[in-house]
């Protein structure tokens, strides 16, 4: 459902640099990556978006007209108006990092864990800043463009175990 | 009167077998799989144990939740780096003698992942010794029972006696020697040790039997 008028105007007007966009009923709203802890806090305090339905990214690496290299996609619901809302906020590449919503929403913790493992976002104020889906002695985050498809890990590096004799 | 009921109950039908022929006979006719399974293989292994398929046919229905208890273990389904130690270790927890199937595309070689995947053991017999390979995507449960019949005939030609002086390979597990448990884990840039001085850089990594 799209989002009340009267949210996003009050939101435009206590943050300065914020976009506020519309698509097919679905509003949708750019924010600094420095001002997004304020921003979530005000959404779910003063205007009851209660659930934090997903966490994930886009790296934007060699992408048309892209800024920013990584785009972090923050969907939240308001569970008693049904509402929906799309923040997202643009980090760069030498020190990709963003406040951690964990203090807002608990869920935040695990969604935030796999942003990491996958793109190498740091999360500031995270209490579990570890991989989650890979082994921890992964070196690289393999959802990044610059990974590479292929020459890593094939079966020919490795020594086959056979049962012996019995 | 007071006869033990045993007494001339074999009269005319005395049963002459070696040792190893009933023991083999006895072990191939109650291979006890372990409930494992790690992807959409098995759905399909479930299949084969379910009424239609029924491997309980073979005496191997008892999927037992305990490696401890297990003589065979279906890895049906992908492999993950990161679930490679755990195959391992569960491995290592099967009572001898134990028996590996690679069931799927997946465990025999990597399968959609073989070439691209960053996060998928190629093969699971880069973990674990497997006996019989069962290809498909997934195998029909028709496979698996016939992967079931080829430990079957595994288990029928195994040898119970010490073979004597026996050099080379298989002479640890004959002579009942334990191998060594620690097994680097494959890794996607190759297999990741340990430093022998140091603890393993995380807790999953050491494996212990």
């Amino acid at each position: 459902m799209t989002v009340r008028p009267e949210v996003t105007v009050a939101l435009e007007s206590r943050f300065r640099d914020i976009k506020v966009s519309e698509f097919r009923g679905r509003t949708r709203v750019v924010v600094e990556a420095a001002q997004l802890l304020d921003v979530m806090t005000s959404l779910r305090e003063t205007h009851g978006f209660d659930l934090l339905v997903d966490v994930t990214c886009v790296d934007y690496l060699n992408y048309r007209d892209a800024a920013n290299r990584f785009g972090l996609v923050y969907l939240l619901a308001n569970a008693t108006s049904a509402e929906r809302l799309t923040v997202r906020a643009f980090v760069d590449d030498p020190d990709p990092t963003v406040a951690s919503l964990v203090p807002l929403w608990e869920g935040a913790n695990w969604m935030e864990r796999e942003v990491w493992d996958m793109f190498g976002i740091q999360f500031e104020g995270h209490p579990d800043m570890r991989r989650i889906l890979l082994p921890d002695e992964f070196t690289a985050h393999p959802l990044r463009k610059d990974y590479p498809l292929q020459g890593r890990g094939e079966r020919h590096n490795f020594p086959v175990l056979a049962r012996g004799e019995g | 009167m007071t006869q033990p009921w045993i007494e001339g109950r074999f009269e005319e039908n005395v049963i002459t077998t070696t040792v190893e022929q009933a023991v083999n006979w006895a072990r191939q006719s109650s291979v006890w799989p372990m409930t494992f399974g790690l992807a959409c293989c098995a759905i399909e292994m479930m299949a084969t144990g379910a009424s239609r398929y029924d491997i309980d046919r073979f005496g191997a229905g008892a999927f037992r939740a305990s490696p401890r208890q297990a003589d065979l273990m279906i890895v049906a389904g992908t492999v993950t780096y990161k679930m490679a130690s755990r195959v391992r270790r569960l491995y290592n927890q099967m009572p001898d003698p134990k028996f590996v199937i690679a069931m799927g595309a997946c465990t025999v070689g990597g399968g959609p992942y073989f070439k691209w995947g960053y996060h998928v053991v190629k093969g699971v017999d880069l973990v674990v010794p497997v006996d019989v390979y069962v290809p498909g995507c997934p195998p029909r449960p028709e496979s698996l029972l016939e992967g079931l019949m080829r430990i079957q005939d595994k288990i029928k030609g195994h040898r119970i006696a010490k073979r004597a002086a026996a050099g080379g390979s298989g002479r640890a597990f004959q002579q009942g020697i334990k191998v060594d448990d620690e097994l680097p884990v494959p890794h996607h840039s190759g297999y990741v040790e340990a430093p022998a001085d140091q603890t393993p850089l995380t807790s999953h990594q050491k494996i212990t039997g």
